[in-house]
This record gives structure tokens, sequence and C-alpha cells, in this order.
């Protein structure tokens, strides 16, 4: 590659990266807005018009908290753990395709790349909770663990019925080949990757790591200032991952009559963001041993039937 | 209540059995008696298995100190029977030095918190007692607080003092890891939760025994919201203590008033006007709709559910605004008087709580559809917590949390005062005695206590709002600025306070979190000589041991959440 090949290159990856954080701030605004509307609250208004600037404001004040190591913790790990979080999102946005020609990456193995960096998201919350030493953290770093584990596989299985229907691991692919989207054919798929997405989110009901009724926050009991909001931060680009990898992989991505990609793309995810939003106001926790049992009892059997299925007909469908 | 007849037969048997003296008959109507310690646990027993009626609760357990009126110390059972629906009385004389007195954990669990409470409070040691710390007081406490000798205020001790060194010693003691007991395994794991933790809705400190996520022991430390209510009423005179009452269930408001100002009224033989009778009915279910609303929202909180907590406290919000027009008060409204209410009832009133009640039904559904209706919820709450009704009146459980148990004791039924007879509305029951069980008993009283309320809207009658009884009560302020003689009585009524008949009186009633007792001791001075006040969180919290082991960490907080409890009404 040329010299400008690679500016261009470095200056597109900046440009997303810098994109995306300011969108997953405003996810974090958005969210206590509508949090606040369906809970007969007014949510964030002071900051800036109708409390844009909010967001600022969150990550002035906890940039400029003291940077506090509790004495008792393991510094190095203790440090380095917040960053895996939102490092492994950002890195996970590189194959995701907005449009029929707008994507940064177009790896050939881009669903088990996703998979991947999203098993190695968990040793972020887990260093976390481990690397505190505080007897909350480790039960919140240990149930992330289980909780991973449990609905990563579940999920990884959802996928492969894709990709038996359009016969590729890209991403790019996937969607071109969804001209009748991915929904109407693996409704049940579907939803296995959402629920294990919201899990993998830690988000309510799944929210067991940090459950701040029993742990008070668990895995990040210990943290605050900017090693918070690295935590913080990387649980709203997860949330918009997984709300755009839906997108990609059953709702046609780009795919839409009259409108540009782009704006099919964002509209799609923006209405799941919407649901996890919603889902997260309406539902309780669940108990932990309730969580293993549904991720092995229900959720693991529902993506092998699903799997099974749609290999047979995908057999026949190839054959005929 | 029992017929007389097989209550005196019960006395004569207790004579016969273990010399017990009977007492003359106090204001209150409750037979008393008096027994010496060696035949106590005896009595006590027999009274629990084999008299009729069977006493199946220890409902209060304390003491009087009678340095003024004599010396030495009374401590006092006051024994519940629900099959009988009788109280009874026993009575034990101590001296002051060296008070010893066997312990009756074994014959009601319950037993164990009043007797450390006996302990701190009076210093009276407690043979037998399987762990006899103190209570509400913290370990290095110097004295016993409710003795007559002990300062009743900070002011008339010495200034206070903790050396660094004291200090130190003391904290010590507060680390979890002391509380590793010899036979632990090495995978257990002691964690602290509170004073200040999110699940525990206030001061509470529970020191949690896990093997992994699953509970083996749960030791709640209480006392961290003690205010010493029962000292602070023996200085002040009847009228002036009411308000202090608001805060001892500082959710339900009037609803603690009201069992003061019964017991109080009972002592002078006050007659309540019918329309101020109203009127306390109508606030008290007011007051219990309001404290079960917050019940609603901490617990939604507690399974981790956002939102019903915002619309519980909403429609809190709205309630308060009644009361605020009715009473000028909101959380603790200091509303009631003895011998009737403060104010009358104000200009569109009726209007106000009609608009409320409208609006109520819907919400009520709205929080059944959004917890007991909700598959998670259900899920959590299923099974966990389970008490079954003989353990529930071992452990001196009242209110929603006995009547999910299946037993459809409400003294609004039982009973009836304030002419709670006159209303029609049903006692909400479930059978499995689980946390889900609870929910739903709770979420029904909220409906029932509008039927109450409407029907007190509805018939409010017209009248006098004070009785007339002029010793007792406070002349009217328009009066006393028309006529000197009244103004008079006024200022000398308000500076000394009013002296009340000499005697005993008890009187409990149904409050949003069980039953609700106080004790007024009078010797006929213008303050109460010993004021006790039995809360039903008390019992409730000390039977979370027996409600959380086995389940998991999880559970504790949810568990904790579906008793019900204030801390304030904890620690008093």
């Amino acid at each position: 590659m040329s010299f400008t090949q690679w500016l261009l290159t470095f200056a597109s990856m900046g440009l997303v990266l810098l994109g995306l954080l300011l969108i997953g701030a405003l996810l974090s605004y958005g969210e206590r807005r509508i949090l606040a509307l369906l809970q007969d609250r007014i949510g964030p208004n002071r900051a800036g018009p109708f409390g844009l600037l909010q967001p600022v404001a969150d990550i002035l004040k906890l940039i400029s908290k003291e940077d506090f190591i509790p004495p008792f913790a393991d510094r190095m790990v203790y440090t380095v753990a917040p960053v895996i979080v939102p490092m492994t999102v950002l890195m996970s946005f590189a194959v995701v395709p907005i449009s029929e020609d707008e994507w940064l990456a177009d790896l050939n193995v881009a669903l088990l790349y996703v998979l991947a960096l999203s098993s190695l998201r968990v040793y972020g919350l887990m260093l976390g909770g481990w690397a505190s030493n505080s007897k909350y953290s480790l039960l919140g770093g240990l149930r992330s663990a289980a909780q991973m584990i449990s609905y990563e596989l579940p999920m990884g299985l959802a996928l492969v019925g894709i990709v038996i229907l359009s016969g590729s691991f890209s991403l790019r692919e996937i969607v071109a080949a969804q001209e009748l989207p991915f929904i109407v054919l693996q409704p049940l798929g579907f939803i296995i990757f959402l629920v294990c997405g919201i899990a993998e989110t830690n988000r309510l009901p799944f929210d067991l790591p940090e459950a701040e009724n029993e742990l008070a926050a668990g895995y990040n009991t210990e943290y605050g200032g900017i090693r918070f909001a690295f935590f913080y931060l990387g649980e709203y680009l997860g949330l918009l991952l997984i709300a755009a990898l839906a997108t990609v992989l059953f709702l046609g991505g780009w795919h839409g009559p009259w409108l540009p990609g782009v704006v099919w793309f964002s509209l799609k995810t923006l209405v799941l963001i919407l649901l996890f939003f919603w889902l997260r106001t309406s539902l309780p926790r669940l108990r932990y041993d309730q969580l293993m049992a549904f991720g092995w009892k229900w959720m693991l059997p529902a993506a092998l039937l699903n799997l099974l299925v749609t290999a047979v007909l995908g057999l026949f469908w190839m054959e005929g | 209540m029992a017929d007389r007849t097989s209550q005196q037969a019960l006395i004569t048997q207790l004579q016969t059995l273990f010399n017990a003296v009977p007492g003359e008959l106090p204001h209150d109507k409750i037979d008393t008696l008096s027994i010496p310690t060696d035949r106590l646990i005896e009595a006590l027993t027999f009274l629990k298995h084999k008299a009729e009626p069977r006493f199946e609760m220890l409902f209060d357990l304390s003491a009087i100190d009678e340095a003024k009126r004599g010396g030495g110390l009374t401590v006092f059972y006051h024994l519940l029977s629900l099959s009988g629906n009788a109280d009874l009385r026993l009575k034990v004389s101590l001296p002051d030095e060296d008070p010893l007195l066997p312990s009756v954990c074994t014959v009601w669990s319950a037993a164990n918190w009043y007797e450390r409470e006996l302990y701190d409070m009076f210093g009276i040691h407690i043979d037998g007692h399987p762990d006899l710390r103190r209570i509400l007081m913290p370990e290095y406490w110097e004295g016993h607080p409710l003795r007559k000798a002990h300062p009743n205020r900070a002011t008339e001790m010495p200034p206070y003092q903790l050396p660094e060194a004291r200090y130190r010693t003391i904290m010590e003691s507060y680390r979890a890891e002391d509380y590793r007991e010899p036979g632990m395994s090495a995978e257990e794991m002691i964690l602290n939760i509170g004073p200040t933790h999110p699940g525990t809705h206030g001061i509470l400190r529970l020191v949690v025994r896990l093997l992994g996520e699953e509970i083996r022991d749960v030791n709640p430390d209480i006392g961290f919201h003690h205010r010493g209510a029962e000292k602070m009423a023996e200085r002040h005179t009847y009228h002036t203590y009411l308000p202090y009452t608001d805060r001892i269930d500082y959710l339900a408001g009037v609803q603690n008033e009201l069992p003061y100002v019964l017991a109080v009224e009972q002592l002078a033989g006050i007659t309540v006007p019918p329309r101020a009778q109203v009127m306390r009915v109508m606030l008290c279910e007011l007051f219990r709709i309001a404290s079960h609303l917050v019940w609603v929202a901490s617990y939604a909180h507690d399974t981790g559910a956002l939102a019903p907590p915002f619309y519980a406290f909403r429609e809190r919000e709205y309630l308060f605004d009644v009361m605020e027009l009715i009473t000028g008060g909101r959380m603790h409204p200091a509303f009631f008087r003895i011998g009737g209410v403060a104010l009358d009832l104000p200009e569109g009133w009726s209007e106000a709580l009609q608009s409320f009640l409208k609006r109520m039904p819907a919400a009520v559904d709205e929080y059944q559809a959004l917890l007991a209706q909700n598959p998670v919820f259900r899920a959590r709450t299923r099974g966990i917590g389970v008490l079954s009704t003989a353990e529930a009146l071992d452990w001196g459980i009242s209110g929603p949390n006995l009547r999910a148990c299946g037993l459809a004791w409400d003294l609004r039924k039982k009973r009836p005062y304030s002419g709670y007879e006159c209303y029609d509305f049903e006692v909400p029951t479930a059978s499995e005695g689980d946390a889900l069980a609870r929910t739903e008993v709770r979420l029904e009283e909220i409906r029932q206590s509008l039927r109450i309320v409407e029907q007190a809207m509805q018939n409010m009658p017209s009248g006098p709002i004070l009785s007339a009884e002029a010793r007792y009560t406070f002349p009217r302020k328009e009066a006393t600025l028309q006529d000197i003689e009244t103004l008079i009585h006024h200022f000398i009524k308000v500076s000394r306070g009013m002296g009340f008949p000499a005697g005993e009186s008890f009187f409990v009633t149904e409050a949003p979190k069980g039953m609700n007792g106080y004790f007024v001791v009078s010797d006929g001075s213008a303050n109460p000589y010993r004021l006790r006040i039995r809360t039903p969180s008390f019992p409730h919290i000390q039977a979370l041991k027996l409600l959380a082991n086995g389940h998991l960490v999880s559970d504790l907080i949810p568990i904790l959440g579906s008793l019900d409890y204030v801390l304030a009404d904890i620690d008093r």
C-alpha cells in the first residue's frame, strides 16, 4: 500500500473511533432521557439545549476525579482491566458494514472475529472484579465470567444458521445475501441472538455482575473516575454493537426501499436500542441460578434445534 | 376477646400450679399476674403448649425500672393467644442489684432479641441466653439507658470522651473476620452487608456467611437508628410526646399516633367523638396505602425493576397532596390528639380525596402487572423466604407477613377499634408464606384500604372533633382569646402538662407492617412513667436468619424487602 492509502486508512479509523465515542456518549444521554420518559420523570435537561451536553459534563467530572487505586487492589491488573472492555468492543466495529460501500475491514472470518472479541471482553469485567480485591467485586466478576460462557455458546450456535443461509462468514456478504431479511427465515435464531446479546452486555434483566441491590455495583464497586467511565463507555458501545450486529445479521443491514443504506442501517439499529432501553425499565433482574438454568436448559437446546432445522432445510434447499 | 369465665379458670390454674399472684385489673383489662422467677419457665411453657386457650405468641417482653416507685425492676411478658383472642401479662419482680432472669428462648424463638434488649436497656442478666450481647446500644456504651438512674439527656452527662486507643479497640470488634467461627470451612466467606448498602433500605448491618453465593448464616446487627424514643417519652408530657410517635415507623405517620392516643385515652377513660373516629380511620388507611406504596417501590427495586419505584412514588405524592390539605403535614402530620384530632376537615377535602381514589385502582393494577404478574418477578420471589404459620407465631411475626402464611389475623376485624366494625372490607390472605405471597397480600391490602377510605368519606358524621373531657384536652384556641379562665387553663395545661390517672394501659393496633402496641405506665404525673413501644419490624428482622438460610445472596435482598420493615421501627 502506498503512503496515501495508509494515511486514508488511519484517517478513516480515527473518524470511526471518534464517531463511535460520540455515539456512545449520546447513548448514555439518550438512555437516561428515554428511561426518564418511561418512568414519568424529566431526566437530565440542564447542561446545554435539552441537556444534550450532559455526557460532556459527565466526562469532565469523571476526568477531574482523583485517580484513586484502593491500597488493597492489584495495581497492574486493576489499571488494565477497564481498558479491555471498550477496546474489544471498538475493535469489533471494524468489521460492521454500515452501507453497501462503507466499512473499515471486510474480513472473510468477520463473524468469528466478532465472537472472539466478545469472549475477550469478559476478561475486563472478571479481572476488574478480581483485581479490586473486594468481596462484592469478586462475586460480580465471577458472575460475569459464568454468564459470558453460558450465553456465548447459544449465541454462536444461533449464528451458524446465518452462515448456512448466506454461505459466508463475512458480514458484508451476509448482508448482501439478505434480499429477504434473515429474521424471516431465522426468527428463533434472532430471538436467541438478541437475548444472548443483552446477557453479554450485562444489561437488565441480565445485569447480575453489577446487581446494585445485592452486590452494590459488583465488579466495578471499587472503580471511580475515568476508570469507571471506561466500563461505562464499554457497556454503551457493547449495546450499540449488539444492535448493529443484529441489524446486519438478521434485519438486512442497509437494505430497504427509498432511503439510502446508511439511514436504513441507523434506523434499524436505533429501534433495537430503544427495545433494549424499554426492556431495562420493565423487567426485574433474574437470579444467578435462574440465569444459568435459562442459558443451558432453554437457550442452548433452542439454538441447537434452530441449527438442526436450518441445516436440514438448507440441505434440501440447495439440493433442490 | 375470650370470655371472662375461661380466663378466670386459667388464672386460678396459674395460681395453683405456679404460685402466680393476680394483680388488680389494669385500665386495659388485661389480666396481670405476678409470678416468682423460679416458676417462670414452667408457667410460660404451660401457657404456650397446654393452657386453654393456648398463648402462641410472645408478643412483648420488656421491663419497668421501679426506682421512683419503691425500687426494683418489673419485667413483663405480654402473651397473645390468637386462637382464643386473649391477652395475658405476667410480671416478674427483680432486685436492683445483679438482676438475673432465666432465658425463655427455648420456649419462644422471638425471645432472643427481646432478652438482649432487656440486658442492654436494663442490665438484666439473662441466664442461659445463647448470645447475650448489647443489641441497640453500641458494645462500648456505659450504663443501661432505660434505668431511671441513667441520664435522660446528653447535657446531664459529662462530655463524651473517646481516646484514640479505645476507639481502635472498639472498631477492631467490627471487623467482619472476627465473626469467623471455629467450625467454618475454608471455602466459606464472611460478607459484611451494610450498615450502608443499597439493599438494606436504611442503616442495617447484615453479617452474612456465604459458601459461594449460598447463604449459610445471617446475623443482623441493629441499633444504628436507635434514638431512645422510649426514654424520651419519660421526660415529655403526654401531649408533647405525640410527634415523636410519627417517627417510629416513619413511613406510616398517624398509624403510630393511633395506638399511642388510644392507649392514653383508655387510661383516662376518654370517649372520642364519632367524627374524629372516622377521620382517624380515614387518615390511618391513607397512611397504610402510603406505607405500602413505599414498600412496592423499594421491594420492586430490590429485584432490579427500575420503573415501579417511580410509579409508586408518583401515587404517593398525590396521596401526600391530599394529606397536606387535610393535616398540613405530609409524612409526619402529628395530627391526632388525645381525645380526637387537631383540626376539622378543610374545604374541598372530599373532592381532593375523590380524585385520588379515582386514580388509585388503575395504579394498583399497574403494580400488579409489573410485579405480581411479571414472570421474572414471580420466578424471583416464589418459594423464597418461606414461613409456616407455626414458625410465624413462634417468631412473633404479625401483619401481612403473618396473613401471607394463611392466618387471617387482622386486629381491625378481631378486635375492632375506632369503629372498624362499621366498615365493609376483607382481610386478604395467602397460603404459601413466601415472598410472592407477601407481595400479593400487600397489593390486595391497598385495594381494601381504598374501600375503607371510600366508606369513611361517604359516611363522615358531623359534630365535634375533640372530646369535651376538659381535664385531658386543651381548650380550643378561639375560646382562649375570649375568656380569661380558659386562657389560664390553656396556659397551665400547655406549660405543665396534664396529669393522667395512675395505672397501666396497653393498646395494640393493626399498623401497615403488623401489630403495633403502645404500653403506657402512668404514675399520675404529667409524664409517662414508662412507655413501651412494641413495633412489628423488630421481630420480623429477627426472623431473617430463619428465612434466608440456604438461599442465594441474590435472594437475601428480596426476602428482606418482602418483610417490609423500617429501620426506625426496629430500633425506635
